[in-house]
């Protein structure tokens, strides 16, 4: 059975605000029956200060689906619909010490049903702009809809690609199958066929190597490096107040060539979307230096050996 | 109270008796059958006997018909591969859209390598068209392969007539019986089913273990090559102990098969109609008439099956369902969708598999832990009214992106 944290089986076993709001003015349906995931939210919303008043879900779905629906409801009731707008789905899974990444979905499900009652409160449209796909990739909660469209808009040729893109693949690897597929279909419909990249399973370097590389890429880079250090810090700024509205930071730790290291605090650090958030500040710095490169934590920097 | 174990189609305890006959294997016993000395040769003579019991559950002419393996899902490999490999002319391969994993993702798998795989489907009670199948078997299909019991819902499959019918096309048959070995009688000897895969952990052997039934003179191309184990069939080392449990379990299946047949079923009935009556909105998935004795697959309507696992789980009840959510994937269970079963029945359904460990005061306290399980989720859910389910419920409550 799953992995479930005390404080999911806590609000799966006893919900709160389970069943629909009396004299409701913000209704949200999202979720899929045939994905055996949907969510009905109520809200009451006080139409002088904005503010949640009143909150319940009706749920059909999973125990997390569940939790998570009662998470929401408790995190939102007394917030203003703006500030409700804020909370994240890991928000919502971070309220509930964590999913597991197969129930991530579950906690994306509960933020869109926000939104949706939200754009229905105040008389707008909400469209769902996110599909979801198989899971391949359980170590980073990656889905087959997001790798394949990764691909297509990167001209993603290779499973290394794939991971340093994603993050999907990059854990234990045991996905790899899974990720040679949709890189085979994929390309089989742009014409192309996939050649794999050897036959894998590179042996890990010595640990002294990576030092004597940062040292020497410092210098064979040279005179570019503080113009590319520039960019990198231009482009964390712009991506900084989003990170912080999570309750995150990010700084630069190090550039080893073509690794760039970062140092990710607060709500970012060591949650599960930390590998998300890494592939999307990789997808970044990529556009904007020209070149590929690869973000990983600083906490997965090479020690410096002592001469 | 002690929990319920209502899950035996998922795993069986190890049966006492059983582990008993198991323990000198790990320790005095500890010879290599293939050695000369008499460490070794005590332990070949284990093997023999446990070769004899499997034998006879199967109703297999002879004893070297069987092969120890692994696992089922190693039988089921091993069958199909091995049918393939040994008619590499024939390219097609015909099986269910209901097989276990074990079957179908190796033969999507085949699929890939440019095979042509033709997967029967079923109707609403789970039952394959015999006439589509007749009309698929040809010079052109190396294998068929098809369950005898439906591991969710307990659906027996024809095998033994379908066996007939590819015997006489000239076809190999290969039949996962995994969930069907030790709770229906079978007579191998006097069927026409070339290949059949056995899992002992399914009938209270250890897990780990397996069989494959290889009908004497099937071609055949064993997946281990090596030593000359298993007469050069299945190379390895054999797994000793767990051979031996299996064929003790397999004796004590033998003489239980009366039993799983009338006090386990009579146990299955009650339990049954006890929720169909107590629930409202419930129903039997799978074809009631014509299936294993222990298995009762019961699909609660506008509720998740995995939501309903934990609160029986919470009352120390163990079943199983075939939902997405168990499994990870968000598509419900294959078997309930290629039955046709609607969306919001088809998450709902859980599997309650008996053994004859079971008692009737289990089913009776089962019985009375349902109706409150359901009706506690039918509240949370939005499909459900005050009183019932909302008229037209999938109109009433149409979600974005349904
Ligand atoms: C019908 C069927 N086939 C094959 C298997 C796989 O058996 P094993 O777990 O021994 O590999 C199972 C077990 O879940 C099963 O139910
Ligand atoms: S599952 Fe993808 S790296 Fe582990």
């Amino acid at each position: 059975m799953w992995n479930y944290s005390e404080k999911v089986k806590e609000h799966f076993f006893d919900p709160k605000n389970s069943g629909a709001v009396a004299a409701a003015n913000a209704i949200g349906e999202v979720g899929s029956i045939s994905c055996g995931d949907a969510l009905r939210l109520t809200l009451k919303v006080n139409p002088e200060t904005e503010v949640i008043e009143d909150a319940g879900f009706q749920t059909f779905g999973c125990g997390s689906a569940i939790a998570s629906s009662s998470a929401l409801t408790e995190i939102i009731k007394g917030k203003t619909l703006d500030e409700a707008l804020t909370v994240t789905n890991q928000d919502i899974a971070d309220f509930l010490d964590g999913l597991p990444p197969e129930k991530m979905h579950c906690s994306v499900m509960g933020r869109e049903a926000l939104q949706a009652a939200v754009a229905n409160y105040r008389g707008e449209e909400w469209k769902d702009d996110h599909e979801e796909g198989a899971l391949i990739c359980k170590c980073f909660a990656i889905d087959e809809v997001m790798i394949e469209e990764t691909i297509i808009s990167n001209n993603l040729r290779t499973v290394e690609e794939v991971t340093n893109y994603t993050k999907a693949g990059g854990g234990c690897s045991s996905c790899h199958e899974g990720i040679e597929g949709v890189l085979t279909r994929v390309l089989a419909e742009k014409g192309e066929a996939f050649v794999p990249a050897g036959i894998g399973g590179a042996v890990a370097a010595p640990a002294s190597a990576p030092v004597k590389t940062a040292a020497s890429a410092g210098t064979s880079v040279g005179g570019s490096l503080l113009k590319r250090i520039r960019i990198i810090e231009s482009v964390l700024d712009k991506l900084r107040p989003a990170l912080q509205a999570d309750g995150g930071d990010v700084e630069l730790a190090e550039v080893d060539g073509k690794t760039i290291y970062v140092h990710l605090t607060g709500a970012c650090s060591g949650c599960q979307m930390a590998a998300m958030t890494l592939g999307g500040i990789q997808q970044q710095l990529i556009e904007a230096l020209g070149e590929f490169v690869k973000v990983l934590p600083d906490t997965e920097m090479p020690v410096a050996v002592e001469a | 109270m002690s929990d319920i174990y209502l899950d035996n189609n998922a795993t069986t305890q190890v049966d006492p008796a059983v582990v008993e006959e198991m323990l000198p294997f790990f320790t005095e016993q500890f010879g290599n059958p293939s050695s000369l000395h008499c460490f070794g040769n005590q332990v070949g003579h284990a093997l023999k006997r446990a070769r004899k019991q499997v034998q006879r559950l199967l109703g297999a002419e002879f004893e070297s018909e069987i092969i120890f393996t692994s696992c089922g899902s190693e039988s089921d490999s091993t069958a199909i591969l091995s049918a393939l490999r040994a008619q590499p002319e024939r390219r097609e391969i015909i099986t269910t859209v209901v097989e276990h994993p074990a079957v179908l993702n190796l033969c999507e798998h085949l699929e890939t390598e440019g095979y042509t795989v033709h997967k029967l489907e079923v109707d609403n009670r789970g039952r394959l068209d015999i006439g589509a199948y007749q009309s698929l078997l040809s010079d052109r299909v190396a294998v068929v392969s098809v369950m005898w019991a439906n591991n969710e819902t307990g659906t027996l499959f024809p095998v033994e007539k379908m066996a007939e019918m590819a015997h006489e096309a000239g076809v190999m048959f290969h039949t996962d019986a995994v969930q069907a070995v030790g709770k229906i009688p079978m007579d191998l000897e006097n069927s026409a089913i070339h290949m059949l895969s056995v899992s002992g952990h399914k009938l209270h052997a250890p897990k780990g273990v397996g069989v494959l039934y290889l009908k004497r003179g099937t071609r055949f191309r064993p997946l281990l090559r090596g030593g000359h184990q298993e007469r050069g069939r299945r190379a390895g080392t054999e797994n000793v102990a767990s051979i031996v449990g299996l064929g003790k379990a397999a004796e004590l299946a033998l003489g239980a098969m009366a039993f799983e047949n009338s006090e386990v079923k009579a146990m299955r009935d009650h339990l049954e109609q006890g929720i169909l009556e107590a629930v409202p909105n419930c129903f039997v998935a799978g074809d009631p008439d014509n299936r294993l004795p222990n298995t009762a697959s019961i699909a609660f309507e506008y509720i998740e099956g995995e939501a309903i696992l934990l609160l029986l789980n919470k009352v120390g009840i163990a079943a199983s369902s075939g939902s997405a959510c168990t499994s990870g994937s968000l598509e419900p269970s294959h078997v309930m969708r290629a039955m046709g079963i609607p969306y919001t029945a088809a998450h709902g359904t859980v599997r309650f598999s008996l053994s004859r460990y079971n008692t009737m005061d289990e089913m009776e306290r089962v019985i009375a832990e349902v109706p409150s399980i359901v009706a506690k989720l039918r509240k949370l859910s939005p499909y459900w009214g005050e009183a019932g389910p909302l008229e037209d419920p999938e109109q009433a409550f149409s979600p974005v992106y349904a």
